[in-house]
């Protein structure tokens, strides 16, 4: 793409003005004016000399020097034609007309007929993950906690409208059915396709569904969006790092993804194969040691951002390497998370749902943002857009607060904490969005409390607004029954921010760090430079500086007196 | 006048001694400046910069004192720097005391090929056989921590204690300093006559004898 080309040697440029500018300090001039005067010629070989020695010293160490042999990357657009072997638009089985999502996966097995037992293995479609570092079973997206609408048992219909299949509206949903998977909510390339809220993941009855089977490609932006842009029933409110202004961001928001130019869709990272999506929220990849993939020497996955880049990326300022074993590269390239035009919901306060109006009817508010501020369903919203991340360090370890487990509540419960540490080599900061909420726990057992909040019944929250009935509804399916009592615990969440990954000049410069207040002052357990210091030794060694001056600011305030006191004996 | 105490103006700072002696000063000075800012005393240029700039200044003065080492073996100068205890009660004597009297002269009886006092070797050599390797050696593993894990180093020690140490050589430093430009620009008589004998290189010594070397010399009127 032109435009991008330009834009990158623009900046290349621009670079190596700068360091241009900082690699020759007006020193290096010097030997020029030396020669210029014949009886100091000696020593302006000498200077010569020892700055010409220093300078190699600069220059010494490799790394440095391979910048200087560095031949400038073109990069160019990856696009997506259609370079498919198969048209789908002549194949007699999508002809049509379909009544249900189900008789389109009939025709789609039809030819591809390993498709959906592939699919009944992924994470997507079971939403259950068992975590083998952690030793933590029966987690995934159908039995966790979280901090937003808290849980999807008792709430299928809702929560299931963003599952890849048909019909997940209880419990008993039939998971080893071949046609309820539903192949066209990730292979949709019409944009048409839509599963509406409530509807267990059914799509719009309204749609021309041959039209979008006779349509289908590899999955995009838009399409794998469709949900995880949505995350938290709304755009842009879960992840901080994924919404709808993803779809087609420009360069500035995201570098890889910019739709004018290197055009990355998801999958060009989440490699995929036999349907597997790599990559995950249960057991990310905090650290990657292979490093760049090639053939016969890869973790068959790009989601890293080592597996294009290696650990060694930065090439004009090679101190930035020094980092990368440590940081994680998106600590710094992605300065703020909520980048695009949406914003992101970083507080939610359960305690304060279930306000009526004067003549008792539910109602809302809106910010000067326009973004809902409460809702008598849901409580208070607090929205943030260009979020600086909180900083852990993280070694991909992640363990979940289950339900039932015995939870502190005069603290802060963390859902899903993240593990690491500065002496763990495993370990790197990382950046989180942390999702700050207040939601109902069971005072009666200090576990956490999962609300039936959807649903046409009367005890669903969001229709009665009557909290013990939600919690007995919620919890009637879970390991402990609730126990009559209800409070409000203020919990954390933990979403590692890894998307909107800035242009280079807008990342992180040292300062942002190295400082006594910087964006890692809440980090412990090893020495920063700029940051940390002895404070003992600091009042030790001013304290003796400024003494050895006061010393010789007094032995010659004496000495001027003496030498004024003699003059006026001999004048 | 005896030939004994006869005082002749020799170029006793070389062209070279000189340019070394201002280059080291300058550059110590760019590496105080920036690095008590990187300890967070002050912010002036920026953690960025103000670590940039102290390696360069390193690295500077590094190829700096590859030449100055060289130059001391092969001159001998370095035998400027042997310390001894004769006379340097006389010399402590005289900055307590005696310099408050413009009639007492300085005790010690500088030539060309002694021209450090007593306490001038101790401080000198302190500085070069204490301060200096500890603040080189730390800031050297310092400059290298993350090639630690390749030469085996990585272990018992941390940045921390390697931050802790080169920082207390700094103070040590800058306590060298305060009092070395206080001797040297303001304690002589008159009081800059060391400061300028160390700009022009010129300085009116005691004649020795036994000095091999035939300096340049000025009329004594023109000295200092």
């Amino acid at each position: 793409m032109p435009a991008l080309n330009n834009k990158q040697t623009a900046v290349n440029r621009e670079k190596a003005t700068m360091t241009g500018g900082v690699c020759h300090p007006p020193s290096s001039r010097d030997p020029r004016v030396r020669k210029s005067r014949p009886p100091t010629a000696r020593a302006g070989v000498l200077l010569g000399l020892v700055l010409g020695l220093a300078l190699f010293g600069l220059v010494g160490p490799p790394r440095a020097a391979l910048a200087a042999g560095a031949t400038p990357i073109v990069h160019g657009a990856i696009d997506t034609p259609h370079d498919s072997t198969a048209d789908h638009t002549a194949y007699e089985e999508l002809t049509g007309p379909f009544t249900d999502g189900p008789s389109v996966t009939a025709a789609c097995l039809h030819c591809h007929t390993n498709a959906a037992k592939q699919l009944h293995q992924t994470t997507h479609w079971t939403w259950h993950y068992d975590n083998a570092r952690t030793g933590q079973a029966g987690l995934g997206k159908r039995n966790v906690v979280n901090n937003f609408c808290i849980s999807i048992e008792s709430n299928w219909p809702r929560c299931t409208s963003c599952h890849i299949g048909y019909g997940w509206e209880d419990a008993s949903f039939d998971h080893g059915s071949e046609t309820a998977v539903d192949c066209l909510v990730c292979h949709d390339t019409t944009g048409t396709y839509t599963k509406p809220a409530t509807l267990a993941g059914h799509p719009d009855p309204a749609l021309d569904l041959a039209e979008v089977a006779r349509n289908v490609g590899p999955t995009s932006r838009a399409t794998c969006g469709a949900c995880h842009f949505n995350g938290g029933g709304e755009d842009g409110v879960k992840h901080g790092d994924l919404d709808t202004s993803l779809i087609q961001p420009d360069f500035a928001l995201d570098v890889h993804m910019d739709a004018n130019g290197l055009n990355f869709q998801c999958a060009t990272c989440h490699t995929t194969g036999g349907h597997q999506v790599t990559g995950s929220r249960y057991a990310p990849t905090a650290i990657d040691p292979v490093g760049i993939d090639v053939p016969g020497h890869t973790d068959q996955t790009r989601a890293t951002c080592e597996s294009c880049h290696g650990q060694t990326p930065h090439e004009r300022r090679s101190k930035l390497n020094d980092h990368t074993d440590r940081v994680a590269c998106q600590t710094c390239h992605i300065p703020a998370f909520a980048r695009g035009a949406r914003m992101t919901k970083v507080r939610w306060d359960w305690s304060t749902a279930g306000r009526m109006t004067a003549d008792g009817k539910p109602f809302h508010e809106e910010g000067a943002h326009g973004y809902t501020t409460y809702t008598s369903k849901k409580g208070d919203f607090v929205w943030g857009a260009d979020v600086p991340p909180d900083y852990r360090w993280f070694n991909g370890t992640i363990r979940y607060t289950k339900p039932g487990d015995t939870i502190d509540p005069d603290g802060v419960v963390v859902l899903n904490a993240v593990e690491g540490a500065a002496d763990d080599p495993d370990s790197r900061i990382w950046p989180f969005k942390v999702m700050h909420s207040r939601q109902p726990y069971d005072a009666g057992q200090s576990v956490l409390a999962l609300p039936h909040v959807f649903g046409k019944d009367d005890t669903a929250f969001w229709t009665n607004f009557d909290w013990p009935k939600a919690l007995t509804a919620g919890m009637a399916a879970q390991p402990v029954p609730f126990s009559g009592a209800h409070d409000f615990v203020d919990t954390e969440t933990y979403w590692p921010i890894t998307h909107m990954v800035a242009p280079k000049e807008e990342a992180l410069s040292c300062n942002e760090c190295h400082a006594g207040n910087g964006r890692l002052a809440d980090l412990t357990g090893f020495y920063m430079p700029g940051r940390d210091t002895f404070p003992w030794l600091t009042t030790v060694g001013w304290g003796l500086a400024g003494l050895t001056l006061l010393g010789t600011i007094l032995h010659g305030l004496i000495r001027l007196a003496a030498s004024i006191r003699a003059r006026a004996r001999r004048g | 006048m005896p030939h004994r105490d006869r005082k002749e103006c020799v170029m006793v700072f070389s062209r070279f001694e000189r340019f070394w002696h201002w280059s080291q000063a300058a550059l110590i000075i760019t590496m105080m400046v920036t690095g008590f800012e990187v300890n967070g005393a002050y912010e002036w240029l920026g953690y960025e910069r103000a670590a940039q700039w102290h390696r360069f200044a390193a690295w500077f003065l590094i190829g700096l004192w590859v030449f100055v080492l060289f130059w001391h073996a092969i001159t001998g100068e370095w035998k400027q720097y042997i310390p001894t205890r004769r006379g340097i009660m006389a010399v402590v004597q005289y900055y307590t005391t005696g310099i408050l009297d413009a009639s007492v002269p300085h005790p010690y009886r500088k030539t060309r090929m002694a021209k450090h006092n007593p306490l001038q070797r101790l401080a000198y050599l302190a500085f070069n056989v204490l301060i200096s390797p500890v603040i080189w050696i730390s800031g050297l593993l310092y400059m290298f921590y993350n090639d630690w894990v390749r030469t085996g180093l990585e272990g018992p020690v941390t940045l921390g204690d390697v931050a802790l140490v080169h920082t207390a050589a700094a103070f040590a430093m800058l306590v060298f300093f305060v009092g070395h430009v206080y001797l040297a620009a303001f304690a002589g008589k008159p009081f800059y006559a060391y400061l300028k004998a160390m700009l022009t290189g010129y300085d009116l010594l005691y004649v020795d004898p036994n000095d091999p070397h035939a300096p340049g010399r000025r009329p004594p009127d023109r000295c200092g």
